[in-house]
């Protein structure tokens, strides 16, 4: 029974989530995925790491979007992410002015990503932080996490999550500064130094 | 591959899964609409699933999450031919063409409007476009088996494609998915993201898919499965198909709402 009844809300159950599989490589990277800030902005920061699983292996076919504010907190509302080129059907890329906010990388042969994108601005009571979804072969149901970047050592003891996050692991959620505007964020999906992973209420 | 599994061995734990799930449900545990992430007969879970809970993140505490907003997408994300999937080539791909169409909804049934969703799936013998596909079933040249469409005002999206076939993959002894077609939607809330897969009616490998028997509580996993819609059969073209798309996860109107 897929067509869904509408008429009592509380009828309305999800679709349950599956695993992303291995093949879609093909369909779901675009063209400046990884590039989120807009050209030449000054503003702009590296992150990157590895995804590794349980037996410290990082993952060749790790799939990651990151969605996050502009440099003074705001919402992203522009489309064009995944901009067409009508001529061609290919990507063109984005636009290299607006900032979407979003941006989809895959891991590559060594189980590395990488993205450009704009320094985070905090949002109400958060210190500054990127939304991070990891999809995998394996994973049956997606991850959320969250890429909070150092530097505001109040504003991250203050943050809602962090101050809520046993010591041990709230470093799993904080990026290592190396320098020049880039951030290390590694992912480890289980065991020892198990990245925090979130569930929205 | 693990090469010493067969498939009775995964059918046994499959089973198992199902009594261990509907034993919690009889002593009060609340349904699961989604799959535990450690789910053993299917092995690529093992290594990839976290042993730590998640942390609970109460988003009525704070309307300000990032995650309560979705990225957006419009009409320069698609061109014009992206949901029809029959005419991305020069040919005409090989198989039985089909229509794709339901309903985005979030949980109050409500539409999702302007959302991206994406479709990728094998061609109709049961091959991949993607380099690393080991199944030795043709290519089709006209054929890449990729979509991506707008849900529209009142959440609805169509797909004209082919029939995909069933593929084996690399479990178990003699293990085959399914024919599915999988589909990734975003909502009007980034926690209301989801990947899966769309099934067709009365397949027999059902009982034997480690994936979709993942989805433990057979309501849930019914709801994957499309159903066969002669309204939305093309005459003289295509066989028609509808599935709702119903997002979990909260977003803005819960907080609205006090839920
Ligand atoms: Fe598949």
């Amino acid at each position: 029974m897929t067509k869904i009844d509408t008429s009592s809300p509380e009828q309305v159950l999800p679709t349950p989530s599956h695993t992303v599989g291995p093949f879609y490589g093909y369909a779901l990277p675009f063209r400046g995925g990884e590039d989120i800030a807009p050209a030449g902005h000054p503003d702009t920061v590296t992150v990157h790491g590895y995804v590794y699983d349980g037996a410290g292996d990082p993952l060749p076919d790790a799939l990651l979007e990151l969605w996050g504010p502009d440099t003074e907190g705001r919402t992203p509302t522009a489309d064009g992410s995944m901009r067409r080129d009508p001529a061609t059907g290919g990507f063109l890329g984005r636009n290299g002015v607006e900032f979407t906010g979003f941006g989809r990388i895959q891991t590559d042969a060594d189980g590395h990503w990488y993205a450009r994108t704009l320094r985070p601005g905090a949002r109400g009571r958060s210190a500054p932080y990127v939304s991070v979804c990891v999809f995998a072969r394996g994973l049956l149901v997606h991850l959320y996490t969250r890429l909070y970047l150092p530097g505001d050592a109040a504003a991250l003891a203050a943050d809602p999550l962090l101050s809520r996050v046993p010591a041990v692991r709230r470093d799993t959620l904080v990026a290592a500064d190396e320098g020049h505007g880039t951030y290390r964020f590694d992912i480890r999906l289980q065991g020892e130094g198990e990245t925090v992973f979130l569930e929205f209420q | 591959m693990d090469l010493t599994l067969t498939q009775h061995d995964i059918d046994a734990e499959i089973a198992a899964g199902h009594a261990a799930y509907e034993q919690r449900v009889a002593g009060g545990a609340p349904v699961e609409h989604h799959p535990r992430r450690d789910y053993a007969p299917y092995r690529s879970s093992v290594l990839r699933h976290p042993g730590q809970p998640p942390v609970a993140i109460d988003v009525t505490k704070d309307p300000e999450l990032v995650e309560l907003a979705s990225p957006a997408f419009g009409e320069r994300d698609i061109t014009g031919v992206d949901n029809d999937l029959t005419r991305q080539h020069a040919g005409e791909p090989v198989g039985e063409r089909i229509t794709v169409s339901g309903r985005l909804l979030d949980r109050t049934g409500r539409p999702v409007r302007g959302q991206l969703v994406e479709i990728w799936q094998a061609n109709s013998a049961g091959r991949y476009a993607h380099q690393r596909e080991q199944h030795d079933a043709p290519l089709d040249p006209n054929f890449t088996g990729v979509g991506r469409t707008l849900s529209d005002d009142d959440g609805f999206y169509r797909f004209t494609t082919v029939q995909p076939g069933p593929y084996p993959w690399r479990n178990h002894i003699n293990a085959w998915r399914p024919a599915h077609i999988h589909f990734s939607v975003f909502g009007s809330a980034f926690t209301q993201r989801l990947v899966t897969q769309m099934y067709f009616p009365n397949d027999p490998l059902f009982p034997y898919d480690p994936i979709l028997q993942s989805v433990t509580d057979d309501a849930a996993r019914q709801r994957l499965v499309a159903t066969y819609d002669h309204s939305l059969s093309v005459p003289e073209f295509s066989l028609g198909y509808h599935w709702d798309i119903v997002l979990d996860g909260p977003d803005a109107t819960w907080i609205e709402e006090g839920r």
